[in-house]
């Protein structure tokens, strides 16, 4: 068990080198390639490595793919980031409630819960998407509702668990108020397998992000790495560079945030040991 | 009455519920919209006036107030009416079950697939933990499941189709090829043969995952140490005793990744240029066609309660011991 343990911690450091790049790429964009990505700055289809001003060359409109693809990182993982956090929020506000109030509301909020892990969670961020306008924000709105369940039940069960245990009870002798107890006495043992799951909302939302963006349904006035793949499709088999790029881009971005993800989960169910 | 036909009755009764919060949250969903069914019609046919406009307002039951309005929608739905595509100046129901096909051959695949191969490398992983192999099979299935499912369809494109010409570009059948019989059969398989791996690849990783992790817990319990010690035949012990367990996680998370298979036809049937359901929500979405978006949901929602009930039934079939 100690070398899988091992072998966990290696992965996550590999998968946290190669996320703190990209981070690093997203937060420098503005400092390394000033100027809009969207714009032509260039003779277009220059390929990789030919021209120092283009390092990663230029698209059909002459538009700079290195540019693109560090500004396409800015989004990625701020959406990636914003939508887990507010997923985890909204699911962890509701599950505590249902968990700690139980009886109707616990039925009425996990009936909910159920209804929207049914629709196929790409359906519905689809549909809020087109009615919401291809903003950013709305793709973020989009990931939270689709994906809140998740983290709702998983808290939900551990409340459950939790409130009949003897500080609780010790708690409620000394007339703490119940909100109180749940927020600030339960929820905070209730935690750990949340933050397990985080790894994953993080990951699956910068998939269900790039595939909105490559069905054209992203921002139009933002470099996003699904659109970039989008457009290179034309071209695509005379540079394939300009779906390769990109599309390796999500890629790694993904796995490093999964990588990262398991080796928590590893550490946390070695610290807990459940 | 027989046991399974009880656990269909209940999950059917169960089911009610959930469609009603789908129905009525996608209904408010919509209200957000700028505008309704109407003022997209008028806008794309040229206009009208007021009363051309309550008029149709009140042939297609979209007048008045919201409460009034959630009720004739509701009505409709109990119904089975889907309403009227502005898009394809069809009704709803007409283009889904044209559709509909289509994506269940595509999606059916790829969940076998994705369950089928997960399940072997799997038991190929937990025969020897820790050694290349294990290192290797665990490695392509997480880098898999990292990768978008259309550029896993574009980079398959390219190279079988447009590099080394194996198999067709995109659609679902030839016009060339015979039409019916079992030359039309072999026809649209070849069209699958992409979208299914490309759909099914990406979400082969959790299947693998679970199935590693069920055969190395079945490893170290007392009753495959028995069959050992019984004589039993290693590959008897392997796939009758230890199999057989393990795959109980793994035909529950069929059930909860169909709806997220679904989701990503959406994707793979635009890439592929399958005529299917997936991009009928696509098309629905580009051409702001939101009567036909809501059909669209609510029959996937119709479609993943289905499979999650056959999940249940093969699950009663697979371990008797479970009370359905």
């Amino acid at each position: 068990m100690a070398s899988a343990g091992r072998r966990a911690a290696w992965a996550g450091a590999v998968g946290g080198g190669v996320l703190a790049l990209i981070i690093l790429a997203a937060a420098a964009a503005p400092l390394i390639l000033p100027g809009d990505p969207l714009d032509m700055v260039g003779p277009p289809l220059q390929p990789p490595l030919r021209d120092w001003a283009f390092p990663l060359g230029t698209d059909q409109l002459g538009r700079s793919v290195a540019a693109g693809l560090a500004y396409g990182a800015r989004l990625s993982v701020t959406i990636g980031a914003v939508a887990a956090f507010f997923s985890l929020v909204v699911g962890i506000g509701i599950g505590t409630l249902a968990g700690f109030l139980g009886g109707l509301v616990d039925d009425f909020l996990m009936r909910i819960a159920e209804a929207v892990q049914t629709v196929p969670v790409f359906l519905l961020a689809l549909a809020i998407v087109s009615v919401l306008g291809p903003t950013p924000q709305s793709v973020v709105i989009a990931i939270a509702v689709a994906s809140w369940p998740a983290p709702a039940r998983l808290v939900r069960a551990e409340v459950l668990s939790l409130k009949t245990r003897d500080f609780v009870a010790g708690c409620r002798a000394i007339g703490m108020s119940p909100l109180r107890i749940a927020f600030q006495q339960i929820l905070p043992n209730a935690l750990a397998p949340v933050i397990a799951l985080s790894g994953i909302l993080v990951a699956s939302a910068i998939l269900v992000e790039s595939a909105l963006s490559f069905l054209g349904l992203g921002d139009p006035n933002l470099a996003s790495w699904g659109s970039m793949v989008a457009s290179g499709r034309a071209a695509m088999r005379t540079d394939p560079y300009l779906v390769a790029l990109p599309g390796l881009a999500i890629a790694a971005t993904v796995l490093a945030v999964s990588l990262i993800s398991d080796w928590l989960t590893d550490r946390l169910r070695l610290t807990v040991g459940a | 009455m027989h046991r399974s036909l009880i656990l269909v009755r209940r999950r059917l009764l169960q089911a009610i519920p959930v469609l009603a919060v789908v129905a009525i949250g996608v209904f408010f969903l919509i209200e957000l919209a700028p505008g309704d069914a109407v003022d997209a019609y008028m806008a794309s046919t040229g206009g009208g006036d007021a009363a051309f406009a309550l008029r149709l307002r009140q042939e297609w039951g979209i007048e008045g107030a919201w409460p009034a309005r959630l009720g004739s929608y509701l009505l409709n739905l109990l119904t089975l009416n889907l309403g009227q595509s502005l898009a394809f100046s069809q009704p709803v129901s007409h283009l889904i079950a044209d559709r509909i096909l289509n994506t269940l051959m595509l999606t059916v695949s790829g969940l076998g697939v994705a369950a089928g191969l997960g399940t072997i490398f799997g038991v190929a992983a937990a025969a020897r933990p820790g050694s290349i192999r294990d290192l290797l099979l665990t490695g392509v299935a997480l880098v898999l499941n990292a990768t978008p499912g259309f550029f896993v369809g574009l980079l398959a494109l390219l190279l079988f189709s447009v590099k080394l010409a194996w198999l067709p570009l995109n659609g679902i059948s030839s016009l060339d090829a015979p039409q019916e019989g079992l030359g039309h059969v072999f026809d649209v398989a070849r069209h699958l043969i992409l979208p299914v791996l490309a759909l099914g690849l990406t979400y082969m990783a959790i299947y693998q995952r679970l199935m590693r992790a069920g055969m190395l817990r079945a490893a170290a319990s007392d009753y495959v140490r028995t069959a050992r010690a019984k004589g039993l035949a290693p590959r008897r012990i392997l796939w009758r005793h230890m199999a057989r367990n393990a795959i109980l996680p793994v035909v529950t998370m069929i059930g909860v990744q169909s709806s997220s298979l679904l989701g990503g036809s959406v994707v793979i049937e635009t890439v592929f240029a399958i005529p299917g359901f997936g991009r009928l929500a696509y098309e629905a979405v580009t051409q702001r066609d939101l009567t036909l978006l809501v059909g669209v949901v609510l029959c996937g929602t119709i479609l993943v309660i289905l499979v999650n009930l056959a999940i249940d039934l093969l699950y009663g079939y697979l371990d008797p011991r479970i009370e359905v």
